[in-house]
């Protein structure tokens, strides 16, 4: 007990204090610490155009990747649940970005979606050379548009198994029993999915949003390595934001403040989500 | 006919997914053996018409990834020891022992699974800059080694063994520290792989503490190394995947042998045990 007690009181309960004080003052690490009050979170919520933009970005993250993740991830999920030849080596192979490591990757991602010589231009080249219709490749990566589509594209393309394999879980918690009667009642293949699928992994569901969501509020390898945050803020995350205002220009009081209301955001979505889901989440008795 | 046509319509399906999860990997495999001048070429080439083994060579003499793998195994296998005997310690008290505010301090355990750890970030580069730590092994491992998660897991875990087994050793007269070691964690066992296995790898991908704790090349982990060298040699795509081959080799070959362990260790500290 003793030793874990120790670290936990050193890494995190007091760590916990102290970013908040910090939160409440102004310091660079080399002049004295002077406190100002809540003035980083006013400047932060009024004043700071540069934070309401990277706020939005993360938002923006959070709605392009949770939905198709959970929605992705259920599809294979099912797919998978049956008893065809090489399930094993599907798995494999989904599953497999997940235990990667994300700087590998995303080189390749920013080599793969670069405009001048990336494959997914190659591939729009020969479907305009094929059917003669005039296309361009998209700028993935130096578009302020589609920066964060690319982030996100990455981001699904990485976590996708991993959603697959939680919901993989929660199928095989499904009785067949319920299937039977469904096809008994004359439920044809869609009617099973939506009545007795949909309900019966709704906590699954329940808990891969809320995993995903905190997820992709924390963002940060990602943009990083893909798009360095660019172009002009378009791609940056709250925590890169966190990283660049503690680490390049050393104002501690101000990232901590947004930590804190980064952490404040994610709970009140926690709560939100807990309160709802009694509406929708359906638990065995 | 049907079941026939839907099955194979499902692994068409599958077959094209399967193609978009590897491909990426296909494309740093076939691009780190080419020539600088097939790199460039439309339509794009991916069987290379010579194979440059030199590019690993070339690579391992700009990186030096022997001394970051050194980092990643030390780190990574050291911060997994610790949070799997301190989180069993941990739990063991909270499942079996009686104190006064056990239930205020797991309470308190609880609580702080909810804290991102972008909030964490900042005081704990204070707290290791403070102690003289930064640069150093203690700054890589002691911080993250500390897992309310793995806490938690264990004392489910815990819980599910039947006291009878501890009454017994006690009445042969075992202490405290014997029943943990002799009696609980042996009947822990399929919750310490996945513990250890979700551990190990999160510890060995993590990108953003192993960053702000490390300056010197000497105290940096793969996924440090590898940016920094994106960094400095964002032209030459050769070396950049050779060096991201050389980054994922490893992983990927314990993946392929050891899957079925990987997955559901993913899954079940995943889940948190349920």
């Amino acid at each position: 007990m003793l030793p874990s007690l120790l670290g936990f009181t050193a890494f995190v309960l007091i760590p916990v204090l102290i970013s908040l004080v910090l939160s409440f003052t102004e310091w660079n690490l080399i002049q004295p610490i002077k406190f100002v009050g809540f003035e980083n979170y006013y400047e932060l919520l009024t004043a700071d155009r540069i934070f309401l933009k990277v706020a939005g970005n993360t938002l923006i993250y959070v709605i392009l990747i949770v939905p198709v993740q959970l929605l992705l991830g259920l599809i294979l999920a099912v797919a998978l649940n049956q008893s065809i030849r090489g399930i094993i080596w599907y798995r494999l192979v989904i599953f497999m970005p997940v235990i990667t490591n994300i700087v590998a990757v995303a080189i390749v991602f920013q080599f793969f979606l670069n405009r001048d010589f990336g494959i997914a231009s190659g591939w729009i080249w020969q479907i305009a050379d094929v059917t003669g219709w005039a296309v361009a490749p998209p700028d993935w990566l130096n578009s302020q548009e589609l920066s964060k589509s690319a982030v996100a594209m990455l981001t699904i393309w990485k976590n996708v198994g991993f959603s697959m394999v939680i919901y993989l879980a929660g199928l095989q918690g499904v009785p067949e029993s319920l299937y039977d009667a469904a096809r008994v009642d004359g439920a044809g293949n869609w009617q099973r999915f939506f009545h007795v699928t949909i309900p019966m992994v709704s906590p699954t569901t329940f808990f891969l949003i809320i995993i995903q969501m905190i997820g992709a509020f924390q963002l940060f390898a990602e943009p990083y390595v893909l798009t360095r945050g660019g172009p002009a803020q378009s791609s940056l995350s709250v925590v890169q934001y966190i990283y660049q205002n503690a680490f390049e220009y050393g104002l501690m009081g101000k990232a901590a403040a947004i930590a804190w209301l980064l952490f404040l955001v994610i709970m009140i979505l926690m709560i939100v989500q807990t309160w709802l889901q009694r509406r929708w989440v359906h638990y065995e008795s | 006919m049907y079941i026939k046509f839907r099955k194979g319509f499902l692994h068409l399906v599958l077959m094209v997914v399967g193609f978009i999860m590897l491909m990426p990997f296909l494309w740093m495999l076939s691009t780190s053996l080419k020539n600088p001048k097939e790199i460039f070429t439309y339509p794009p080439i991916w069987i290379p018409s010579e194979i440059r083994w030199e590019n690993y060579l070339d690579a391992l003499t700009v990186v030096p990834f022997g001394r970051y793998y050194v980092n990643s195994i030390v780190v990574a296998l050291s911060v997994t020891f610790i949070v799997l005997i301190t989180s069993s310690l941990a739990a063991f008290a909270f499942a079996r022992l009686k104190f006064r505010g056990r239930e205020i301090l797991f309470f308190t355990y609880l609580a702080t699974l909810m804290i991102p750890f972008p909030v964490l970030l900042i005081p704990n580069f204070l707290i290791v800059r403070e102690f003289g730590w930064y640069d150093t092994y203690a700054a890589l491992i002691l911080p993250p080694a500390f897992s309310a998660v793995a806490t938690f897991l264990y004392r489910q875990a815990f819980r599910g063994i039947p006291t009878v087994l501890d009454d017994a050793a006690r009445i042969d007269g075992a202490s405290s520290w014997q029943i943990w070691w002799k009696v609980i964690m042996p009947n822990a066992g399929p919750v310490t792989a996945a513990l250890g296995i979700f551990t190990f790898l999160g510890n060995w991908n993590e990108f953003l503490w192993p960053l702000v704790v490390t300056n010197r090349v000497e105290m940096r982990t793969i996924p440090v190394g590898l940016s920094s060298f994106q960094g400095q040699y964002s032209v030459q795509w050769e070396l950049l995947m050779s060096a991201a081959v050389i980054a994922l080799l490893p992983i990927v070959i314990i993946y392929l042998f050891a899957q079925k362990w990987i997955i559901s260790g993913v899954t079940i500290s995943g889940m948190g045990g349920r």
